[in-house]
């Protein structure tokens, strides 16, 4: 078999510069994991826990079968995006298996800012809802809110991809016999109360759980009714009378419990079988993409040692070698499963292109999941290039990745600009799901050469009317270019606005992509059908 | 030699005949009820026969039936075995009538011993030392109360057709003896048909010896040693062990001559034991002859090397008894541990429920397993709740002693509540080692017999969660979610398990590192590494080796650690919400039969009233009123079956 044979040496200067400088981005991100997951701090937990409410993340542990992997969507979400300090944008959600069945789990945080919507909550619910419904993954909604985030009404109710989006998507995949199942275990108030009562099946805490349309000061307001939370809308009422719940839970711990035994009963399918394999662990330690990658994107490495520390026994059947190497792609396993590996080995040019789009199509033909392993600073440019026609093989590439309709999953790990980001499967190209490296940059082409332009144009505005451009105005200018790049080009910047669905270390890799393709086969896999391919 | 036996038992003694029979080539028959369809004795034995439903009145005491038995498959012998109807005079005579050799003593001799208060007549005759007692045929509650102020206090109260334990009462004062008495005569009625009762002088502290005797057709008689079964629960033996230790060779022999007097008195053939109780002074007094093997007759086995169910056949048989007096000799020593289905923690109430998990120590080297039960089997209200009988040999009593911890070790059961735990610190008690033996040894060592394990709680629940790791470990093609190695996104990743026992929650985290899990414990790092095979897992902890068995039951699992065993459910709040029991304490303790209500709707009552009288695995329990009222309702009637907590009646409490 074709096992890649590293060339990679530990004791390298460059390579204990590179790993170091990983770790200490690894290590930020670790910590800031850390706080993330304190959720609004230790007053507002200890407030929840004295309600006798168990916090998201241990409702979530305690829903997960025992040992069930957590595969975390939108950790970052709403980091250092508003004034307010939303983390994780007030919802925990991500992928684990309940009674054998890998399940979306949606838990709202009331710890934060009361579980409100945030514009980006709203995305981030959406986002997966969209997950769950690529996939086919049975959601369970934990539902602890207050609803929309009222001062930001404008950001989060009016438009399509809005509020309302929610109970659209529950309709529609309840349609698709996708299991919606919701937890009441807190507020459930205004738009929210349409969570439970358009799920499946929903289970309602004991004098935690409310559900009302308009909660008491709203009643009092309108119609001079006094009425207690629990009388309007709680676990009594809403099992009892109303019917808008199913099953009466006396706590949380109990309220988890009945949601798993509704899993139990799902009567779901085999997930989509595709050639499987014993998994076997990479020939090299996942730790040393630390070394071999770094954080200064400028270094080039080899992206075969990247693949190396991700496939199975490190084992990889390249496809067209010997053509287009700046792009490489070849068929490996991951955990067991045959994947079609694409990954940026240097500049996209015609060849390579081509041979990116010969390559997706065959995967797709034979219905086997694309990795993109994205490190691109663009397609290469000048005359010549023009001149043989690289837009139309770009184009050919780009028509391949949208038209694919096996599973896709995108990984940056390291640059991601320009038009490169659209032929390797960027967010606009509906990845299954998308990850970053910590150390990776996301923009429409690099800072120096934003900058570069810009001063370029200046200086040509300027020589026009006579002036001159002085080497201390060029870097006043280009300087606060560089630096908005580089803040906007961020892992935590691009995660924070859900550009992707979690930053990984990059240790992790192969784990997070082995779980999310073995989520992704609880879906069938289509035919695909492609456009006109400009020849 | 018979060609063919019918067995009139089930469960081990009925397999313990078989076997014997089979080895001298005598072909069997096996009887059942409808419980025992797929019990261990009909499957070893060469034939069976369904004799009727579970209730014993209905199958195993029903004579007619095994006669019948006995005549379609043409056996020409019937073995009683022990219980059922091994001392009933009318079955004997019954097979007698029918041609069928009863494998027992003649029916004269059951008689005689049938009755105690008979028995010792014949037994004062004969010059057999007895008990001050009162055993007379007046049973007026007048001429009882003035016979019992005779004898003195304490006093036992027994049934005068028992046997068992059952019925049996220590009085300690004048003041107890009425209530004593009618509950005494109603057991006895129940259980014997017979509410006749006598009395005797409740000696302190004494020994339990007994003694084998073997007679012949042919006038033989010879003694088989003696017996030590002091260690009692509920006046039935626990562990028995021959010889018994500590007596002289004087007194050995007085009373091996005894029991044959005894045995002769009554012109006894075939196997009997003549039970004495041996004051700490050296005296002995007849208590009771049982005309039947024992069911602790393999520690005389092992002492003397005979099989004493082929004896039994010989006799039957017409043949003389194989050894006479000088050849018998006892060599090493034997004990006896009984297996039971029971809660010693609850009083030794019976426990039922299914078998689980069973591991039994190998038989070689002197162990010894004589048992009906095979894992799957239920232990159900309807017979005896004995699982088997554990018996050891070896040179010497601390010898055999500590072969039989280390054998009660390797007896792995789980499903129901067995005395497993109890035998083990029960073996392994220093004064049981030191010879501190009495019929009262539970009671006066109470404290140390029921002293919890110190078992390791934190490693028992990492070795709960190292089986569940090892247990959801990818098979060959499986998916990533599979790996049950608790996978988190940019955290450390772990595999968490939440164990209960008793009321205390654990919560475990291993967070595995490369072939080993890192625990996090008490600010220490313990780095654990586990194999398992079958049910058995090798846990390394930090460099320790060491073996636990896992046994999986319903909702929960068992770890037995070579310190103790612990059970841990696994947490499912939804199974504990759910089974919010009935408000009062008025509910049955097990599966039984309402003998009596005391009591009907209306009623007042006081605290420690008794209400109902329940029977259950042959015992009576007494319902009593957790506090004054009165009864509201009453649910059910003498005669009826109840199941276990469920609620009998119900007493309000009177408002104050």
């Amino acid at each position: 078999m074709p096992v890649l044979s590293s060339k990679v040496n530990s004791k390298d200067a460059q390579f204990q510069e590179n790993y170091a400088s990983m770790q200490e981005v690894v290590d930020d991100l670790n910590a800031k994991v850390e706080q993330i997951k304190l959720g609004g701090g230790p007053k507002y937990q200890e407030r929840h826990l004295s309600r006798g409410k168990l916090l998201p993340r241990e409702r979530i542990e305690k829903l997960l079968d025992a040992g069930s992997a957590f595969l975390e969507i939108g950790q970052f979400a709403a980091w250092d995006c508003y004034d307010d300090y939303v983390p994780a944008a007030g919802v925990v959600a991500g992928i684990g298996r309940v009674e054998g069945v890998e399940c979306m789990i949606i838990a709202n945080d009331a710890t934060v800012k009361g579980g409100t919507y945030y514009p980006l909550t709203v995305k981030k619910h959406l986002r997966a809802q969209e997950i769950a419904e690529r996939c086919h993954l049975p959601c369970i909604y934990l539902v602890d809110s207050g609803g929309a985030n009222l001062p930001r009404q404008d950001e989060v109710f009016p438009d399509r991809d809005h509020f309302g989006r929610i109970f659209f998507n529950q309709a529609n995949m309840s349609a698709k016999g996708i299991p919606q199942i919701a937890v009441v275990m807190g507020l459930c108030t205004a738009g929210g109360a349409y969570v439970p009562a358009m799920a499946d099946e929903s289970v309602i805490v004991k004098e935690q759980g409310t559900i009302f349309l308009a909660g008491p000061p709203l009643v009092k307001a309108a119609t001079g009714e006094e009425v207690s939370a629990e009388e309007l809308g709680g676990a009594d009422v809403h099992t009892k009378i109303s019917g808008v719940a199913d099953h009466y839970a006396m706590n949380d711990e109990h309220a988890l419990a009945l949601a798993r035994r509704s899993v139990a009963r799902l009567n779901r399918p085999q997930p989509t079988q595709l050639d499987q394999r014993p998994a076997k662990p990479p020939r090299y330690d996942s730790k040393e993409l630390y070394g071999i990658v770094g954080t200064d994107l400028r270094k080039p490495y080899d992206v075969h040692e990247v693949i190396a520390r991700i496939v199975d026994d490190s084992d990889f059947d390249e496809f067209k070698a010997n053509y287009g190497n700046t792009l490489v792609t070849g068929f490996a396993r991951i955990h067991g499963y045959p994947v079609g590996i694409v990954a940026n080995n240097g500049i996209l040019f015609s060849e390579s292109a081509q041979k990116g789009a010969h390559f997706i199509e065959l995967c797709a033909q034979r219905k086997i999941p694309l990795v993109f392993l994205q490190n691109i600073t663009g397609f290469m440019v000048g005359k010549k290039y023009e001149a043989e026609g690289i837009a139309k093989h770009g184009a050919k590439m780009v028509m391949a990745v949208s038209c694919a309709k096996v599973p896709k999953f995108t990984v940056l790990i390291g640059g991601s600009y320009g038009a490169g980001n659209y032929g390797m499967c960027g967010r606009a190209y509906d990845p299954t799901m998308m990850f970053m490296w910590p150390n990776a940059r996301i923009s429409v082409m690099g800072g120096e050469q934003a900058a570069g332009v810009m001063a370029q144009v200046t200086k040509d505005n300027l020589a026009r009317k006579g002036e001159d451009f002085s080497a201390e105005q060029e870097q006043q200018l280009k300087q606060p270019i560089i630096d908005q790049y580089e803040k906007q080009g961020h892992p935590y910047y691009a995660s924070g606005r859900l550009w992707d669905d979690g930053i990984i270390d990059p240790a992790q890799t192969r784990d997070v992509l082995g779980l999310s393709i073995a989520a992704s086969l609880n879906a069938p896999i289509e035919d695909s059908r492609f456009g006109v391919f400009r020849m | 030699m018979f060609d063919k036996i019918l067995i009139a038992n089930r469960g081990e003694i009925a397999c313990r005949i078989i076997a014997t029979a089979k080895k001298i080539g005598v072909r069997t028959v096996a009887v059942y009820s409808d419980a025992d369809q797929y019990a261990r004795h009909v499957k070893m034995a060469d034939e069976a026969v369904h004799i009727g439903p579970a209730q014993s009145s209905e199958s195993y005491l029903r004579s007619d039936k095994i006669l019948a038995a006995a005549k379609l498959t043409g056996a020409q012998a019937i073995h009683p075995g022990y219980g059922f109807l091994s001392e009933n005079e009318d079955f004997a005579d019954a097979c007698q009538q029918a041609g069928i050799v009863f494998i027992g003593p003649p029916v004269s001799a059951i008689a005689a011993m049938g009755s105690k208060s008979a028995a010792k007549a014949i037994m004062e005759d004969a010059g057999v030392p007895l008990v001050p007692g009162y055993h007379g045929s007046e049973q007026s509650p007048d001429v009882l109360q003035h016979e019992a102020q005779r004898v003195g206090f304490p006093l036992l109260l027994k049934a005068a057709y028992g046997g068992g334990g059952k019925g049996m009462r220590v009085v300690e004062s004048a003041a107890d003896f009425d209530e004593a008495l009618q509950s005494a005569k109603r057991e006895a009625k129940s259980a014997f048909g017979n509410d006749k009762v006598l009395f005797e002088r409740f000696i302190r502290n004494p020994r339990h010896v007994e003694i084998q005797v073997f007679c012949d057709e042919h006038g033989n008689a010879v003694y088989l040693a003696e017996r030590d079964c002091s260690v009692q629960r509920r006046h039935q033996k626990v562990l028995e062990e021959a010889p018994a230790p500590a007596l002289t060779e004087k007194t050995r022999l007085a009373m091996g001559e005894a029991a044959v007097k005894a045995a002769q008195a009554i012109d006894y053939v075939g196997a009997g034991t003549v039970e004495f109780l041996y004051d700490q002074s050296g005296e002995f007094y007849f208590m009771e002859m049982n005309t039947r093997l024992q069911v602790e007759h393999p520690v005389t086995e092992m002492v003397t090397g005979q099989d004493l169910v082929e004896w039994q056949l010989m006799v039957a048989a017409g043949q003389p008894l194989p050894l006479s007096q000088d050849q018998v000799m006892v060599t090493g020593h034997a004990f006896e541990a009984r297996i039971y289905a029971e809660s010693p923690d609850n009083d030794f109430l019976p426990s039922t429920g299914v078998v689980e998990h069973l591991r039994t120590p190998t038989e070689v080297d002197g162990v010894r397993i004589d048992t009906g039960i095979e894992q799957g089997d239920e232990i159900s209200t309807f017979y005896d709740p004995m699982i088997a009988k554990l018996i050891v040999w070896d040179i010497d009593r601390d010898r055999a002693l500590l072969k039989l911890q280390r054998a009660l070790r390797e007896y792995r059961i789980d499903g129901l509540t067995t005395n497993v735990e109890f035998l083990r610190r029960l073996a392994a008690n220093k004064a049981f080692k030191q010879l501190d033996l009495t019929t009262e040894f539970i009671d006066q060592h109470h404290d140390q017999l029921f002293a919890t394990d110190t078992v390791d709680l934190n490693t028992a629940a990492v070795a709960a969660t190292l089986w569940d790791v090892l247990q959801q470990q990818p098979q060959t093609v499986d998916s990533p979610w599979q790996r049950a190695d608790g996978f988190r996104l940019n955290q450390a990743s772990g595999y968490r398990l939440q164990l209960q026992h008793d009321e205390e929650m654990l919560d475990i985290t291993l967070q595995r590192d490369g072939d080993s899990f890192v625990q996090h414990h008490n600010d220490n790092s313990i780095r654990w590494q586990a194999t398992a095979q079958d049910d058995c897992l090798t846990l390394t902890a930090d460099g320790h080796r060491q073996l636990a068995y896992i046994a999986e039951h319903d909702n929960g699992l068992s770890v037995m650690l070579e310190s103790g065993r612990v059970s841990f459910q696994r947490h499912r709040v939804a199974d504990t919400l759910e089974q919010d029991g009935p408000a009062g304490e008025l509910v049955a303790p097990m599966n039984g039969t309402i003998l009596e209500v005391l009591v009907a709707a209306g009623d007042s009552v006081e605290k420690d009233q008794a209400l109902v009288i329940m029977e259950a695995m042959k015992m009576e329990y007494t319902i009593r009123a957790p506090h004054a009222g009165s009864v509201t309702q009453v649910f059910y009637q003498a005669g009826e079956l109840v199941s276990d907590g469920a609620e009998l009646l119900i007493v309000e409490q009177e408002e104050s």
